[in-house]
C-alpha cells in the first residue's frame, strides 16, 4: 500500500465511523461501540504501515508531502490542504491510535451500562481523526482545522453525562479556556502570513531563521500562548482538573495521552521560529518550569484519584514543555517522554478507572485503601505505571524523565541552576504524590464500607473488572514497563527523529550525570519513603484534616479558579453588561427613536383625516389663500 | 364704471359662496355656496373678457355654467341618496372617510 494511500485512510476512516454512528444514530445501538473499535484498530494496523513504510526508507527520505487539494486559493494567500509524513508525524500516529484503539476496547466494557455508549465511541472516533489531522497537517492552517476538532471532541466528551450540571460546566470551561489559546494559535498564523507570506510548514520553517527576532519572538508567544491552553500550561491550566468530569477512558485518552500533548508538539514542530528568539524559548521554559511545580504541589493535596492524576498530566507535560523550549538539546527528549508519559499515564488511568468501577464510581481516595488484594491486575498494572511515571531505575519514565533533568542542567549562566533544580526537585514531588496516591488506593488500612466494620458510606464489594478491561491495562503496562528501554537501546529513538529535531552535538551539564543520576534516585526514594510513613504506615483519616496554608491552596488549585474569575469572569461579565447597555440605550435607541418618531408624526396627521367635507374645504381654502399670498409676495 | 367694482363685487359673492360652504352645516346650502362661487368666477371671466374686448373670457363662463348644470344633477342626486338612506341632509354626519 501506497504511504499516500494509507494516509488518507488513517483519517478517513474512523471519521467516516463517526459520521455513521451520529448518522444513523439509535439503529447502531447494539454494535456502534464494535465499529468504533474496529475503525481505530484500522487505523492502528495503517499507522504501523507508515511507520514501517518510513523505516523502510534512508533517514534523508523519511518524509513524504500528500497533497490532497488546493484549500484556499485566495489572491496572495493560498493554502494547500496536504500531509506530512515524518518521523516525528509518525511517532504521533503511532501513539494515537495504539493507544487509541486500546482505550477503545476498554470502554466497550467501561461504557457496557450507559444508554448512549454508541454516542461515546462516535465522539472517540471523532476525536482519532481531528487528532490525526493535527499530527499530520503539513501547515499551520490545516494543523488548526485539527486543533479545533479535538477541542470540540473534548468538549463534547467532558460534557458527556451534560444531564449533570456540573459536567456540563466543566466542559463548557474546557472549551473557553481552550479559545483563549486558539486565539494565540490564530494570532500566529495572522503574523506568519504578515512577515512570511505563508502558513506551509516548509515555507515558514525555511523562511524562520532570517525572520527578525521581533516578528520571530511575537509568532513564538502567541504558538506559545496557543500550546498553553491546549495543553493547560500556565496560566491556562485552570481546565484540566474539572476536564476529569468525562468518563474515564476520555480521561485516559484525550486528557492524559494524546490531546494535551498537542500543545507541546506544536513547540517541537515549530522548533525552529523558537531558536530565532531566545526570549520566547526562554517563556517556553519558564512556562514548562512553573506549571511543573504547579502540577506536582496540586497533585500532593487533591483526594480526588483523577484529579491527582489530571495534576499529575500537568506536572509531567511541564517537563515536556521544559525540554521543548530548551531547544534542539531537548525536542527529541520531550517526545520521548511524551511517549512514554502516554502509555504510563493512560495506564494509570484505566486503572484509576478499574478502580472506580469495583468501587461503585467512588473517586475519593480517602475511601478506598487495602484494594490490592482485591483487584490484583490493577494493582499491578497501576504499579507498573506508578514506578515508570516516579522514574524508578529500568522502567519507561526513567529514561525519559532522566534525559529532561540532564538536559535541563545544559546551559550557561543561571538557568541551568535554576531550571535543573526545578526539574530535581519536581520528581521528587512526583515520587511524593504520586506515591501517596497508589498507596492510598491501594495499601494500609480498608477505609470503605465492606458490610460489617462500620465505616460510613455505602457497602462495597470490590472486584477486578472484566478482561476487556484488563487486557488494554496489561498492554498499556507493558509499554510503561519496556517502552523507554526499548526505544533508549543505541539511541535508536533520538536517530529516528534527528531529520525533524536536528542533529545535536553531547553538551556536558553542568554538574556531572552521574551526580544527577545520582540526586535523582535520591529524591525519588525520599519522595516514596515520606509518601510510606504517611500514608501506608500510618492510618489515613477518612474525612480530610484542615492541613497546612499550602495544603488548603492546594486543595483549591493555588486558587487558580478564584484568580481567573477576579480577573478575567468578572471584569469580563461588567464589560459585556456595560456593552449590552450601551447597545440598547445608543444604537437601539437611535433606530427605535427614530422609528417610533415616524409612527407619533403619522399620528398627529392622521387626526386630520376626520372624514368632515367642511375641514377639509376650509383646509383647502386655507392652502389656496396661502399659495397665492405666497406668489404674489414674490411678485411684488 | 370701473373694472374695479365688477371685481371686487366677483370677490365678496366668492368670499360669501366659500363661507357658506364651511360654515353652514346643510348639504343644500354648502351646495348653494358651491354655485355662488362657481359664478362669481364667471363674473370675473366675463369682467375681464369685456375688458380685453375678447370672447375668450366669455366662451369659458359657458363652459363653466355647463359644468356646474351637470355638477348640480349629480350632487343633488347624491345628496337625496344620502337623505333617503340616512334620513339627514347634514354634511358632518357623512364622515366615513375619515381613519
Amino acid at each position: 500500500m501506497s504511504l499516500d494511500l494509507a494516509a488518507i485512510g488513517i483519517v478517513a476512516i474512523p471519521l467516516l465511523s463517526a459520521g455513521l454512528l451520529l448518522v444513523l444514530g439509535r439503529r447502531t445501538d447494539a454494535w456502534g461501540h464494535w465499529l468504533g473499535v474496529v475503525a481505530s484498530t484500522i487505523s492502528a494496523v495503517l499507522a504501523f504501515v507508515i511507520l514501517f513504510g518510513l523505516l523502510g526508507r534512508g533517514a534523508e527520505d523519511r518524509a513524504v508531502d500528500v497533497h490532497l487539494f488546493s484549500w484556499i486559493p485566495a489572491g496572495d494567500l493560498s493554502v494547500d490542504a496536504g500531509f506530512l509524513l515524518d518521523p516525528l508525524s509518525a511517532t504521533f500516529l503511532m501513539l494515537i491510535t495504539f493507544v487509541g484503539t486500546l482505550i477503545h476496547v476498554y470502554a466497550v466494557a467501561y461504557m457496557e451500562h450507559d444508554d448512549d455508549r454508541r454516542r461515546f465511541f462516535a465522539y472517540l472516533n471523532l476525536f482519532i481523526a481531528a487528532m490525526l489531522i493535527l499530527v499530520l497537517a503539513d501547515s499551520f492552517a490545516l494543523l488548526f482545522v485539527g486543533w479545533e476538532g479535538v477541542g470540540l471532541a473534548s468538549y463534547l466528551l467532558i460534557g458527556f453525562w451534560n444531564q449533570r450540571t456540573e459536567y456540563a460546566v466543566a466542559a463548557k470551561k474546557a472549551f473557553v479556556m481552550n479559545r483563549v489559546g486558539d486565539m494565540g494559535l490564530i494570532i500566529a498564523m495572522g503574523a506568519m502570513f504578515a512577515s512570511i507570506g505563508s502558513v506551509e510548514f516548509a515555507d515558514v520553517f525555511a523562511a524562520a531563521p532570517e525572520l527578525s527576532e521581533g516578528w520571530a519572538t511575537a509568532i513564538g508567544i502567541a504558538l506559545l500562548i496557543g500550546a498553553c491552553g491546549k495543553s493547560a500550561q500556565f496560566p491556562l491550566q485552570a481546565w484540566l482538573g474539572d476536564a476529569m468530569a468525562g468518563p474515564t477512558p476520555v480521561s485516559a485518552l484525550i486528557h492524559a495521552a494524546t490531546m494535551v500533548t498537542a500543545g507541546v508538539y506544536l513547540v517541537v514542530r515549530s522548533g525552529v521560529i523558537f531558536e530565532a528568539s531566545p526570549t520566547a524559548q526562554l517563556l517556553v521554559v519558564i512556562v514548562g518550569a512553573i506549571t511543573l511545580l504547579f502540577g506536582a504541589i496540586v497533585g500532593c493535596a487533591k483526594d480526588d484519584i483523577k484529579k491527582a492524576l489530571a495534576a499529575s498530566t500537568m506536572s509531567q507535560i511541564g517537563y515536556m514543555m521544559l525540554a521543548a523550549g530548551l531547544g534542539p538539546v531537548g525536542y527529541a527528549f520531550a517526545i520521548f517522554h511524551l511517549l512514554t508519559h502516554g502509555f504510563f499515564k493512560a495506564g494509570m488511568f484505566l486503572g484509576a478507572g478499574s478502580v472506580m468501577h469495583g468501587m461503585n464510581d467512588e473517586v475519593n481516595m480517602r475511601g478506598f485503601g487495602g484494594l490490592s488484594k482485591y483487584m490484583k491486575i490493577t494493582w499491578i498494572t497501576f504499579g507498573l505505571g506508578w514506578l515508570a511515571i516516579i522514574g524508578f531505575p529500568g522502567l519507561s519514565g526513567f529514561w525519559s524523565k532522566d534525559k529532561i533533568i540532564e538536559a535541563a542542567f545544559v546551559g550557561e549562566g543561571w538557568q541551568p541552576w535554576v531550571f535543573g533544580t526545578v526539574t530535581l526537585l519536581a520528581a521528587g514531588i512526583t515520587a511524593f504524590y504520586m506515591s501517596r496516591l497508589f498507596f492510598m488506593t491501594f495499601h494500609g488500612k480498608a477505609r470503605w464500607n465492606d458490610g460489617d466494620n462500620g465505616l460510613p458510606g455505602p457497602v462495597q464489594h470490590p472486584h477486578e473488572s472484566p478482561l476487556l478491561m484488563t487486557v488494554p491495562m496489561i498492554v498499556l503496562s507493558v509499554g510503561s514497563l519496556g517502552l523507554g528501554g526499548f526505544l533508549m537501546l543505541g539511541d535508536r529513538f533520538f536517530s529516528w527523529l534527528e531529520p525533524v529535531t536536528g542533529h545535536v552535538e553531547h553538551h556536558e551539564p553542568v554538574i556531572p550525570i552521574p551526580v544527577i543520576m545520582g540526586a535523582t534516585i535520591v529524591l525519588m526514594v525520599v519522595g516514596v519513603l515520606l509518601a510510606w510513613r504517611q500514608y501506608w504506615a500510618s492510618a489515613v483519616p477518612i474525612t480530610p484534616p484542615t492541613g497546612s496554608v499550602l495544603t488548603r491552596a492546594a486543595r483549591r488549585d493555588l486558587y487558580q479558579d478564584s484568580v481567573n474569575e477576579a480577573t478575567f469572569a468578572r471584569p469580563g461579565t461588567h464589560l459585556v453588561r456595560t456593552l449590552t447597555y450601551a447597545d440598547t440605550a445608543v444604537v437601539d435607541g437611535a433606530v427605535n427613536g427614530l422609528g417610533s418618531g415616524a409612527v407619533g408624526l403619522g399620528e398627529r396627521l392622521r387626526k386630520m383625516q376626520n372624514g368632515h367635507v367642511r375641514s377639509y374645504a376650509a383646509l383647502m381654502s386655507v392652502g389656496v389663500v396661502l399659495v397665492l399670498a405666497i406668489v404674489l409676495a414674490a411678485r411684488i | 364704471m370701473s373694472i374695479l367694482n365688477y371685481l371686487v363685487l366677483s370677490g365678496i359673492l366668492f368670499s360669501i359662496g366659500a363661507v357658506a360652504v364651511i360654515v353652514r352645516r346643510n348639504a343644500i346650502v354648502a351646495f348653494m355656496g358651491v354655485e355662488l362661487m362657481l359664478n362669481a368666477a364667471n363674473l370675473t371671466l366675463v369682467t375681464f373678457a369685456r375688458m380685453h374686448g375678447d370672447l375668450t373670457g366669455q366662451v369659458i363662463a359657458f363652459f363653466v355654467m355647463v359644468v356646474a348644470a351637470a355638477e348640480v344633477v349629480i350632487g343633488l342626486a347624491i345628496i337625496v341618496s344620502i337623505f333617503r338612506t340616512r334620513g339627514s341632509a347634514s354634511l358632518d354626519d357623512a364622515s366615513l372617510l375619515k381613519s
